[in-house]
């Protein structure tokens, strides 16, 4: 053992130790580009899913997008959806297998544009499930095209010159609008590009669940994040153009509670 | 003898899921098949079985539904007529991709486009060739009654558990809309979640600490491996065609002509058979019962007794082609159908065969 190799097996002694990654992540190393927020949510609801101790009662559906092989990391039982579609298979698992926890996690193309009916209809019915919602506005897999939710002017490769809203149209606010409707009972909107609002969106996934306990709805959680690649900036440059830009448009908080509907 | 009931095929349909002990039905109204979820609804499946009833926003969301239920190792079918059948083939592709078994039942009506509400048969290109993109094919079984629309249904999901591939019943707008009567069977149980985890080790019902997580998916990005997943769909396909072919055959043994129809035109034939004997010609009829694997080894055989064949088809000629891959050069295979929802009358039929293929000679 040389003497680098000592120091860091010293620094890593389990008394010494601040944060261990969860047992539900596998070690397998994530596909994501540097500072993108995938992680960091895969991580949340892999601690939250630990925590709570249902591992052996969640099936969790991948969408198609850049988190199509979540299931890579995520050591739970899932199914991998087609384009748009996996709120229809979370509703075809938990109406045959209502006491399971079911979740899905989709990107903004996904549950906004091609899904949007399956997102409407699972909403309206009160599914008692939990999607995860990450929008980056934009297309991130296929390599950063314009999504329902690209801002008024934002620049993607689909719109080089900025969102024309006169042409393009306006950019979605599909979670104000799921917040209208009776079957769901926890709508929220949270970030994770900042250590305290990881800690606020880990909350909320975990209410979610709970809420799917109390078969009170279907819970629906946005989590505002950045796509430093498809935005061409650098993950520090992304998180702050986040802030100026995607959060005035896009607030976060709870649109919908339980408590206060 | 079981209960004999009189119902339409379509309410056969129905009857059937809840006694073959299936765990959900997902579905969209479409004429001529709405009876299915209709007599399901009215039949509170819930409360006999514990069967899941849900009707969706789309025939998209209803193969969905089937495809998550199933990849939990539930027995799960859905219902449509074409129009709704070409909006499902997505969810089919991915089901057939993924491995799932479920139930697919199409009550054929006539195209393209919206077309018309009547019975057709010209969705069998999309139901054998594939239907939805990629290598995949689809167990398809054509029923001819309203016996054979109940019977099927068991049949279907044990052959899609047995080969873990989606099965199709094809029907058409008469069969699933005329009654007759059935023989109805026994109320089997649905699966316990302790029996799907034993009989079904793939399906995804929570990882617990014994084994390694599931997942389902069509997902592979490594050529070599999806290369080597294509293989082994052929291979799983090839199995069914050795095992699994079925079909009827009507006075074949001394025949000089054959008459090939499947479905609706196939009762029509029989009759054509009839009315041909009676004038002294010997005309028998195969009828195929699966039209995926297609019983192209005996209509082979066939072809070294018999001096043409006639295909009868409510279609502009789809089932034909197979026969004549199946016949390979060796007699005359002509083919005689209607279309738009019209059903071919016996004589035309026999007339047809008479023209084309015994005058002719
Ligand atoms: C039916 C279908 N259409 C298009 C595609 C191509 N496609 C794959 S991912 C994607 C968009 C993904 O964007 P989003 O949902 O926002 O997720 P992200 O990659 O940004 O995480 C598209 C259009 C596809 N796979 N299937």
């Amino acid at each position: 053992m040389d003497e680098q190799q000592a120091k860091t097996e010293d620094i890593i002694k389990k008394e010494n130790l601040v944060f261990d990654k969860t047992k539900l992540l596998t070690d397998k190393a994530f596909h994501y580009c540097p500072g993108c927020g995938h992680g960091v949510v895969h991580r949340l609801l892999m601690e939250v899913i630990e925590e709570l101790d249902i591992q052996e009662k969640t099936i969790g559906i991948a969408p198609v997008g850049c988190s199509v092989l979540a299931y890579h990391y995520m050591d739970i039982d899932m199914q991998e959806a087609a384009h748009g579609r996996a709120p229809a298979l979370a509703t075809g698992i938990k109406r045959t297998l209502p006491e399971k926890y079911v979740f899905t996690y989709q990107g903004d193309g996904d549950l906004a544009a091609i899904g949007t009916a399956e997102t409407i209809h699972s909403c309206n019915r009160g599914e008692n499930i939990t999607i995860i919602f990450i929008n980056n506005g934009i297309y991130g897999m296929t390599g950063g095209q314009m999504a329902p939710t690209t801002l008024e002017n934002m620049k993607s490769s689909t719109t080089p010159y900025g969102r024309n809203v006169k042409q393009m149209g306006n950019p979605l606010k599909i979670t104000e609008l799921v917040a209208q409707l009776p079957g769901t009972c926890f709508v929220t909107r949270q970030a994770v590009h900042k250590p305290a609002y990881v800690r606020k969106t880990k909350k909320a996934i975990k209410k979610a669940f709970k809420y799917q306990k109390q078969e009170m709805g279907l819970s629906f959680i946005e989590i505002v994040s950045n796509c430093n690649s498809g935005w061409k900036m650098t993950p520090n440059d992304a998180n702050k153009w986040l802030e100026n830009n995607m959060l005035p448009f896009y607030p976060l908080g709870d649109l919908k509670t339980p408590e206060k509907k | 003898m079981g209960e004999l009931r009189l119902m339409k095929g379509n309410e056969a349909i129905a009857e059937a899921a809840i006694r073959s002990g299936a765990d959900g039905y997902f579905g969209y109204p479409i004429t001529p098949q709405s009876e299915v979820i209709e007599h399901l609804a009215a039949q509170k499946p819930e409360e006999r079985t514990g069967m899941t009833l849900l009707q969706a926003e789309s025939e998209i969301a209803a193969i969905n539904m089937v495809y998550g239920a199933a990849g939990c190792g539930k027995k799960v079918m859905t219902s449509s007529s074409s129009p709704g059948i070409s909006l499902k083939q997505e969810g089919i592709t991915y089901i057939a991709g993924a491995e799932l078994p479920c139930l697919i039942l199409n009550v054929v009506r006539g195209g393209p486009g919206l077309g018309t509400i009547q019975p057709s048969q010209s969705d069998y290109f999309q139901s054998v060739k594939g239907g939805g993109h990629g290598d995949y094919h689809l167990i398809v079984l054509a029923p001819s009654s309203v016996q054979e629309m109940y019977d099927f249904v068991e049949l279907g999901f044990d052959l899609a558990f047995k080969y873990r591939n989606p099965t199709m019943i094809l029907s058409d707008g008469a069969i699933g809309q005329m009654m007759e009567k059935v023989e109805i069977g026994e109320q089997k149980p649905r699966l316990t979640e302790e029996q799907i985890k034993e009989k079904y080790p793939w399906a995804t019902t929570g990882k617990t600490k014994d084994r390694e997580k599931n997942v389902i998916t069509s997902l592979e990005l490594e050529p070599e491996k999806m290369e080597q997943f294509n293989r082994k769909l052929i291979e799983k396909y090839r199995k069914i065609e050795e095992n699994e072919v079925r079909y009827e055959e009507i006075q074949c043994e001394d025949a000089e002509y054959l008459m090939v129809a499947y479905g609706t035109s196939a009762r029509i034939c029989q009759k054509s058979v009839q009315i041909a004997r009676n004038e002294g010609l010997k005309v028998g009829l195969l009828r195929p019962i699966t039209l995926f694997p297609f019983p192209r080894k005996r209509i082979n055989e066939l072809a070294d007794q018999v001096k043409g064949m006639l295909s009868v088809e409510m279609s502009s000629g789809q089932m034909v082609e197979d026969v004549r891959l199946a016949v390979n050069g060796k007699v005359p295979v002509e083919y005689y159908g209607r279309m738009g929802g019209i059903v071919p009358s016996t004589e035309e039929a026999l007339k047809d065969l008479k023209q084309k293929i015994i005058g002719g000679k």
